[in-house]
């Protein structure tokens, strides 16, 4: 007996142990998410992917389906809320995206895109925050770090190698690297792992490989951020570059 | 009392480890001795237990980075921490806090540069009936006055040893004013674990289902149902915890449960044992009442002495429980089970993604039951006499009496238990209020009520609260008491998701704004909007309650802020006059001309 749910009045089926994210993107249905990757295990913490299932608003990317689930989620509010939690995200980092290598390619900005959002909204928080050059190849800038924390997962799960990590709590938490000097360049880390190539921002940059693809021709000038998610599952090697 | 020197931090942290058996889930415990050994925590320190506990290194630097308690930069041979509850703020702890500054020359937040002191401030510490409050190095300071903060000034100048302080400066007292059901009688100890070996421990849940019994920790949930969908559950080994981090500021009953009433919580916790089949209990006490430490750790020895843990309790062949206390180290997040459970593991207070639920997936994944202390003395005294005496007091909904910690203006604060049901001008009657202007029931993740609701009641139903009740007389300023509790809540966010992290901080800035006169009516649209995003889309109940207090003062008192507001449709977050000022006091102008329209 074949199990499903509904999303937004479209029947879709799922397997046991799927999130509803999961069944979402077999069916080719879009969910908007910035700190899922379906690589990796699902960590709910952006909550763009929130939707509501039978009258609740759930997490969609860490959330099991369940059989006759009813859920909405590209509607008028929630893409409203999900709009507000990007902007919420630009201003509690420093997003300046014209002076950024990764304008183009990053997908916060393609989200701010996707959801229609014409300005931060918000206060600027503008946080001293530390960049890190100390890597031969890679650079690491957290002025645009928004803590999805997929390169501690990668590092941990794929790379098996636990270079990155978090530190603080509430608005001090950041993101920390596995050195008692703190720098990069004191880890084990390489432009090979796969945490080098996962960051959603321009937080994790590699070196010397920054205006190679000229803009206008970056990943969010050919494609939507939903086509490129939704993109993801079959073609599991996203290049950003 | 002077910190250990650096050179055996090796050495040092290498026995520490040993003595917990370089267990990773003691990860919190070896922190907390380390920070009391060198007044914080060393990167040194942080890569050598890294590599005892055989953990990454940034696991380490997470935990440690998370507590507010743990301190990863020199912080004084005396950290002096002021409580900073509304209750507190309503007895001049600011002014306390800049006078003891002055004393010894130091700015807030920073450490003297002889490395001698620091002092900031410090969320709820559990002793609003003792206000203004403090802890130095962790030990409460109660009752200050501005006489005792020269003392206690002169006392760090002489570099006096904290146990040498005259005992009069940590003076606690249990203050308790009414006693109703559980805390009436003295408990012999021993009667509810017979009860229960008795009856057996199927016919004891159908008593503890037939008694109603609810959590006691504000959410309300039907503790047999708890229990009976972890004894179902499937597992190698059962967990039963008692949640002691009584976080939400104006809560004090705990205290005084666990300091006069530990026998019938230790009891509640066996006698679940023996229904869950469950071999292993676990206190979680906040670091804020590490002065109960000693004295309950004293209590669970008398019990292995007589036989109420340990091995074969009461006689009873193959009955096995005992008890283990974790001490927490500052965080509010961590009252919320399923963050004090990856608490309890050693790692950062960060709430899990559920499913799964602690009842099958908890400590060490292992089924799991978290309950207040509160909740384990009720469970206690259902076993001893029964669900029906039980369900008889309180309402249908409601069953039992509820302990509330009653604090702010007030003749009497201190510990009133009352059945469930009983309105809230009774109980403002009895603890001695002429003109009530507010209440904060439940803290500030529960309701602000108003004069004008006072015949509502306590009751899961109508007004349900974790046992907090903050008293504002008529002429408080409640605008400062929801900025109070907005910077709470911003300090607490454990940091996890968006809406709550983010819009904490944003809540808080709009309400400084606010008390600060340059609010407008936009800014109350903003706050409405913010509270619908954190209400909406969080992660966990502290992002889900954040917004309570703002949005009940703007429901409730618009007296409060309305004066306060501008009268403009935009207002920039700063004031740019104000900005000015600097560059007019270093020209020595103030005429017209230097100043903002
Ligand atoms: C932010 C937050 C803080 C909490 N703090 C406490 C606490 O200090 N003590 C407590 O017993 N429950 C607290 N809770 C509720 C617990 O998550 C849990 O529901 C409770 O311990 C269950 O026990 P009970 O069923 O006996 O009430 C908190 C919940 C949240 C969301
Ligand atoms: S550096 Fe990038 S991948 Fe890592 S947590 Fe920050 S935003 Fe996410
Ligand atoms: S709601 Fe707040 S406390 Fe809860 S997980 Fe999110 S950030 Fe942490
Ligand atoms: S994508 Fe689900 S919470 Fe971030």
């Amino acid at each position: 007996m074949n199990k499903a749910i509904t999303i937004d009045g479209k029947t879709l089926p799922f397997e046991d142990g799927q999130t509803i994210m999961d069944a979402a993107l077999t069916a080719g249905v879009y969910i908007p998410r910035l700190c899922h990757n379906p690589e990796l295990k699902p960590h709910g913490s952006c909550k763009l992917c929130v939707v509501n299932a039978n009258g609740r608003n759930v997490t969609s990317c860490t959330m099991p389906a369940s059989d006759g689930m009813v859920v909405t989620n590209n509607t008028p509010e929630l893409n409203e809320d999900r709009k507000a939690l990007v902007q919420m995200l630009f201003v509690e980092g420093n997003h300046i995206c014209p002076a950024c290598e990764a304008s183009g390619n990053c997908q916060l900005q393609a989200a701010g895109y996707y959801l229609r959002m014409e300005s931060p909204h918000f206060t600027h928080f503008y946080p001293p925050r530390r960049v890190d050059a100390s890597h031969p190849d890679i650079f690491l800038d957290l002025n645009r770090c928004i803590l999805c924390e997929l390169c501690v997962r990668a590092s941990r799960d794929i790379d098996k190698k636990n270079v990155f990590g978090i530190s603080g709590r509430g608005i001090d938490s950041h993101l920390v690297v596995n050195s008692e000097s703190g720098r990069l360049g004191d880890t084990n880390m390489a432009v090979t792992d796969k945490a080098a190539h996962i960051c959603p921002t321009g937080a994790i940059l590699i070196k010397r490989k920054g205006y190679t693809i000229p803009i206008g021709k970056r990943t969010f000038d050919q494609k939507t951020l939903s086509e490129f998610h939704l993109g993801q599952v079959k073609q599991p090697e996203p290049d950003g570059e | 009392m002077p910190p250990e020197n650096f050179s055996n931090i090796e050495q040092q942290v290498a026995s520490l480890c040993e003595a917990h058996d370089c267990e990773p889930h003691r990860l919190l415990q070896i922190l907390i001795q380390v920070q009391e050994i060198y007044r914080f925590i060393p990167p040194e320190a942080i890569t050598s237990i890294a590599r005892h506990l055989n953990l990454p290194r940034v696991s380490v630097e997470g935990a440690a980075g998370f507590y507010s308690f743990l301190s990863l930069e020199p912080a004084g041979n005396y950290r002096v921490l002021f409580s900073d509850n509304v209750t507190d703020q309503m007895v001049g702890n600011q002014e306390l806090m800049r006078q003891f500054c002055s004393k010894l020359w130091l700015e807030p937040g920073k450490v003297s540069e002889d490395r001698l002191v620091s002092a900031a401030f410090t969320s709820c510490t559990g002793m609003c009936d003792h206000g203004p409050a403090a802890l130095v190095n962790g030990q409460p300071l109660t009752n200050l006055t501005s006489d005792r903060i020269d003392l206690i000034a002169d006392l760090i100048l002489g570099k006096s040893p904290v146990s040498n302080w005259p005992s009069a400066l940590f003076e606690v007292n249990d203050n308790i004013r009414k006693t109703g059901m559980l805390l009436d009688k003295p408990f012999v100890s021993g009667n509810a674990i017979g009860a229960v070996l008795a009856r057996g421990p199927d016919a004891t849940l159908a008593e503890i289902k037939l008694s109603r019994l609810r959590g006691r920790g504000g959410a309300g949930y039907a503790t047999a149902e708890k229990w009976t969908g972890c004894r179902n559950a499937p597992g190698s080994m059962r967990y039963i915890v008692c949640n002691a981090d009584e976080g939400e500021p104006g809560t004090f009953k705990d205290r005084v449960l666990l300091n006069s009433y530990a026998d019938l919580v230790f009891e509640g916790m066996t006698v679940g044992a023996r229904l869950l089949g469950c071999a292993k209990g676990l206190l979680y006490l906040r670091g804020e009442y590490l002065f109960l430490l000693e004295k309950l750790e004293g209590i669970l020895k008398r019990r292995r002495e007589d036989g109420l843990l340990g091995h074969n309790i009461f006689g009873e062949t193959g009955f096995d429980f005992d008890i283990e206390i974790h001490v927490g180290a500052g965080a509010y997040i961590c009252g919320e089970e399923s963050a004090l459970i990856e608490s309890l593991e050693g790692k950062r207070g960060r709430p899990r993604n559920r499913p799964p639920y602690p009842a099958t997936h908890g400590y060490l994944d292992q089924p799991t039951v978290v309950n207040n202390v509160e909740t384990f003395a009720c469970a206690a005294i259902i076993a001893f006499r029964g669900g029906k005496w039980f369900g008889k007091i309180g309402t249908w909904q409601s069953s039992g009496s509820k302990i509330l910690s009653i604090s702010g203006d007030c003749a009497r604060p201190g510990i009133y238990e009352y059945p469930f049901g009983t309105s809230v001008q009774e109980i403002l009657d009895d603890c001695g209020v002429d003109e009530a202007y507010a209440v904060q029931v439940g803290g500030p993740s529960g309701v602000l009520i108003s004069w004008k609701e006072l015949d509502r009641r306590i009751s899961f139903e109508d007004l349900p609260t974790a046992g907090a009740f903050t008293i504002f007389k008529r002429g408080r300023d409640i605008l400062q008491a929801v900025r109070n509790y907005a910077d709470f809540f911003a300090h607490e966010s454990c940091g996890f998701c968006t809406p709550c992290r983010v819009g904490t901080q944003l809540q808080k800035k709009i309400v400084d704004k606010i008390a600060n006169g340059h609010g407008t009516a936009s800014d109350l649209e903003e706050l409405k909007h913010l509270g619908h995003l954190m209400k909406t889309m969080s992660h966990c109940g502290l992002g889900h309650t954040a917004p309570n207090p703002v949005l009940d003062m703007l429901e409730k008192f618009p007296g409060a802020y309305e004066q306060k507001l501008r009268n403009l449709s935009f207002e920039p977050a700063f004031d740019l006059d104000a900005a000015l000022e600097t560059a007019r006091r270093i020209t020595g102008r103030d005429d017209p001309a230097a100043h903002l329209p």
